[in-house]
């Protein structure tokens, strides 16, 4: 509980509807889209509408030594929001300004509450777009996908968020207000402090503004589907494609279960005895360069056996396509009450090592997994169905889950590809960095954020 | 149990929400609050607490769950397909059985102290009063006959000095009836939109449809469900089913999408644990439709029929009548067979104009930030006229308009094939001439 002291100076930074406290609001923000964790609720929930306030608040955290935890749309999978400790929930959705586009100089500058979709009408009429585009675009912000460094369907051609940060302006722990990077392609003065901040899950400063890269849209685009009997073959072309130095901005595969779980939901055609189906598009703006690329992969996925390929011969096919991927999570949380989504991700030529091994975990502890996720970076999105309130399940979930990633890490691969460590992932820092990776990082968080305020219990767990 | 008696009936609903945020993208009040409470999401974790023990029915939590239209935009839009409407009636009808209905009478007595609205009580109050709790033979004692939110607006259409219903027999004839249908009329068309009424018998006259008004019908009861009172909603289900379904007609036309949900899913599900009556329920849901729906899918638009009707216009999707009955496409369809109507797509069409009936009025401000994106849909179409199928939404809009200044005519989809049909007849009657 924090003293009345410390909610009347918070009233007072920032006026007593921007200040809540009630029981039933608390509950609201003791969670956040990840599934399988503890919920905790804050003392307090604050939403500042300018950065003097949050600079203030700070301050007062630091003063008094309260947790802080920076909240944009709370849809991270890694439990990066729930207040464990306790304290000051610090929601930014009401610094949600476009600053200013730079349309000559392919920028924009943004706050981070503003939902990354807001950003992409704002620059369409510029005929730009910000890639990044998690499956979240419509309700993340800015200032969390940054944070989390998120991903998307994207990313193979066009990359990641932190391909696109090229400058922020972040409150520190200590309250001082820095500015990194900036609207330059090129900038190598000093550390690059901009990369340190993305990703950085709120643990080591708070994003009060972004300024990214834009790029223009591209105008030709061609997509398909292609079936495999086999996921050695699916495996094989995907590293054919990208072995013949086509780039497809689209590069997705779907294992049987997760077939089987969209056919069965959404009846889109798919084959339910196919062991893997890819969805690829190829895109950019010269409309020859694109029908040559597109003509390769295809012949690409006829080499190497596709039993099936569908050509999407209109944008309504394309949307078809589509709407098989978009449906694979929604399908395979339908199934049971429980949906723990992981996102264990291998280079790309391990793709088919790392399905069958989750194959055989799910054999092993006896559990349903399916498996999507973007094949052409590697990073796939293992799916275990099951129920929270059965205990003895959760144990063996548990389990594979531990499985899951110290077979990722074996095979040379990450944690996470995109939805960062937070809570979740914590324990498994260490196999993945040793001691000595996980020290030098201490090492940052201890010079950055000397009282550990900054969004507590993420990252290294137990501090 | 129903749905109304016990929260354990929407625990399997809340068993299916993933906390994904995805009803974040398109929840009119969390789009204009921003605060996890507001968001299907935040309400369903708040009825998990309740029923884990976490949280007794306090003030804060009807107050939490009193934020939501039931628009159902979050069930179109959740992955899980979560039926997030459904949470929110239960609970709602749970916590009035906690704390009772105080929270309804605070309402009403809350509407009185509106700016504006005094005056308008004071001029009316006797007819209020006899409107409002109305004794009804065929149920015990009084029980609100009027959609509360419909009455006391800042912009209130006069009432009609005659109700649609005393100005039409029980039963119109023609000649070979190709169908024969019940009207319910609903009340905004009862008592405030009594054109629109008459342009829906004239309709249906004319596509020789005979036409059954029970004079005993009453309102739907969406507005009572709305507000938890599941023990009256319940009664006036039953006696709705009793009066429609003793009628041998081929459909029931409905010309509010609430009411068309009431009668197709509410009354089924409040009558779930009364096995005779749940059955003459599900029979009465199979025969409503709504007006446009029959006129296109039913009978047929015939073209030979239609006049010229010249105005620009553009078509608000009613959240009931889009999402909760399905009809999207079939006043679109009317709209664009008339000559000489030019129809323009306003952005978001479907998103809800914030009046949710009662809504309006038991949280005006917040209604009326939510209808400011209507209205700015509204002009960027720079239509001369606006269409929908509804009459709430009707009431919303014109208030909304009167707010912030636009000023245009409104009209229900079948008051424009009416005019079409007019126009029609006319050029008939001058070519005759
Ligand atoms: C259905 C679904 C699909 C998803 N698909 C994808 C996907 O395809 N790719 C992908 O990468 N992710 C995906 N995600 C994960 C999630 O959407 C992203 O991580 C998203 O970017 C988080 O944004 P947010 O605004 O919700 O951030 P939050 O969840 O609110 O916060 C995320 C982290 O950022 C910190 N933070 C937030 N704002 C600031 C700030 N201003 N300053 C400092 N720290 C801050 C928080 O403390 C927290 O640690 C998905 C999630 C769901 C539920
Ligand atoms: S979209 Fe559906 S599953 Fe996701 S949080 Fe909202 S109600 Fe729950
Ligand atoms: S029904 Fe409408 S108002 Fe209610 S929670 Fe869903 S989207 Fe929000």
């Amino acid at each position: 509980m924090l003293s009345q002291e410390v909610l009347n100076e918070l009233i007072k930074i920032l006026g007593k509807e921007n200040v809540l406290t009630s029981k039933e609001d608390m509950i609201t923000y003791s969670f956040d889209a990840t599934a399988d964790m503890p919920s905790q609720e804050p003392d307090v929930v604050v939403t500042p509408d300018t950065k003097e306030q949050v600079v203030a608040v700070v301050k007062l955290a630091n003063k008094y030594q309260i947790p802080l935890i920076t909240r944009g749309s709370g849809t991270n999978l890694s439990g990066g929001t729930i207040p464990i400790k306790k304290g000051i929930v610090l929601s930014m959705l009401k610094l949600d300004k476009i600053v200013e586009i730079d349309a000559e100089n392919l920028t924009a500058r943004v706050q981070p509450g503003l939902v990354i979709q807001r950003l992409n009408e704002a620059v369409a009429s510029y005929g730009l777009i910000y890639p990044p585009d998690p499956g979240t675009v419509t309700t993340a912000t800015m200032g969390g996908s940054v944070s989390e460094c998120s991903g998307g369907l994207r990313g193979l051609k066009y990359g990641v968020t932190k391909d696109y940060v090229m400058g922020l302006e972040v409150v520190m722990a200590n309250g001082d207000v820095i500015r990194t990077g900036g609207k330059t392609v090129k900038n190598v003065s000093g550390y690059d402090l901009t990369k340190l901040f993305t990703g950085a899950e709120g643990t080591l400063g708070i994003i009060t503004e972004i300024t990214v890269k834009l790029i223009p849209a591209p105008k030709y685009r061609r997509s398909m589907l292609a079936i495999f009997d086999n996921l050695d073959k699916a495996g094989k072309t995907i590293a054919d494609i990208i072995s013949n130095q086509v780039i497809p901005a689209t590069l997705e595969i779907m294992d049987n279960v997760t077939i089987r779980t969209v056919e069965n939901y959404a009846k889109v055609g798919l084959p339910t005895d196919a062991e893997a189906v890819l969805i690829l598009e190829v895109d950019g703006s010269i409309e020859q360069v694109v029908v040559n690329e597109f003509n390769t992969v295809q012949k690409i996925c006829k080499e190497n056996g596709a039993v099936d390929i569908k050509l999407a011969q209109s944008d309504a096919e394309r949307d078809g396509i589509f709407a098989a991927r978009r449906a694979a999570l929604p399908a395979l949380a339908q199934v049971k009450p429980t949906t723990v989504l992981e996102d264990a991700t291998v280079p790309r030529s391990k793709i088919p090592e790392m399905l069958k091994a989750l194959k055989n975990i799910a054999k092993k502890y006896n559990l349903q997994i399916g498996t999507f996720g973007h094949a052409g970076d590697g990073n796939l999105h293992p799916t275990i169905l099951t129920d929270e309130s059965d205990k003895e399940e959760m144990e063996r979930v548990h389990k594979a889950v531990d499985e899951i990633f110290k077979v990722a890490i074996e095979l040379g691969g990450t944690l996470s590809g995109e939805h960062g460590i937070g809570m979740a992932k914590a324990k498994y820092m260490e196999w993945e960095f040793g001691q000595e990776g996980i020290a030098v990082m201490q090492k940052i968080k201890d010079a950055l954020d000397p009282d550990h305020i900054l969004n507590p219990g993420k990252m290294f767990g137990g501090n | 149990m129903t749905m109304y008696d016990s929260l354990e009936t929407v625990k399997a609903e809340l068993a299916k929400c993933m906390k994904c945020g995805n009803c974040q993208e398109v929840c009119p009040i969390y789009l204009e609050e921003r605060k996890e409470g507001t968001v299907a999401r935040g309400k369903i974790k708040l009825v998990e607490a309740v029923l884990k023990g976490d949280l007794k029915y306090t003030d804060g939590f009807a107050e939490k769950l009193a934020l939501c239209l039931t628009c159902k935009a979050c069930n179109a839009k959740c992955p899980c397909g979560v039926k997030v409407d459904k949470i929110i009636l239960g609970t709602r009808a749970a916590i009035v059985k906690n704390k009772g209905l105080h929270p309804l009478k605070k309402f009403i007595f809350g509407t009185l102290k509106r700016p504006g609205l005094f005056n308008f009580g004071l001029k009316t109050g006797s007819v209020f009063q006899g409107l409002v709790f109305k004794k009804h033979k065929s149920l015990n004692g009084s029980y609100p006959r009027f959609p509360f939110g419909l009455d006391l607006k800042r912009i209130i259409p006069p009432l009609a000095s005659t109700p649609l219903r005393d100005q039409l027999p029980e039963v119109v004839k023609v000649d070979n009836p190709v169908k024969k249908v019940a009207f319910f009329t609903g009340c905004t068309m009862n008592y405030l939109y009594v054109d629109a009424g008459k342009a829906v018998v004239n309709i249906l006259k004319r596509n020789n449809v005979e036409i059954v008004i029970p004079k005993d019908q009453h309102c739907c009861s969406m507005p009572i469900i709305a507000h938890g009172d599941a023990e009256t909603a319940k009664e006036m289900a039953k006696s709705h089913v009793d009066i429609f379904g003793k009628l041998d007609v081929d459909a029931i036309i409905t010309t509010c999408g609430s009411c068309g949900c009431t009668f197709g899913h509410h009354y089924q599900e409040l009558l779930e644990d009364d096995p005779e009556y749940y059955e003459k329920a599900k029979a009465i849901a199979a025969k409503i439709i709504d007006i446009s729906d029959f006129i296109v899918k039913e009978i047929g638009l015939d073209k030979v029929k239609l006049g010229p009707v010249n105005m620009k216009v553009t078509y608000h999707d009613p959240c009931h009548l889009n999402r909760g009955m399905g009809v999207k496409d079939s006043p679109r369809e009317i709209l664009k067979a008339i000559p000489g109507l030019e129809f323009v797509e306003m952005k978001n069409a479907d998103r809800c104009c914030g009046s949710a009936g009662s809504f309006s009025l038991t949280h005006y401000d917040l209604s009326m930030d939510i209808h400011k994106h209507k209205t700015e849909a509204i002009k960027a179409t720079g239509a001369d006229a606006i269409v929908t199928g509804c009459g709430s939404c009707i009431m919303q809009i014109t208030d909304g308009m009167n707010r912030f200044d636009l000023n245009l005519p409104i009209y229900y989809t079948v008051e424009i094939l009416a005019k079409s049909y007019a126009a029609k007849e006319a050029e008939d009657k001058k070519v005759a001439s």
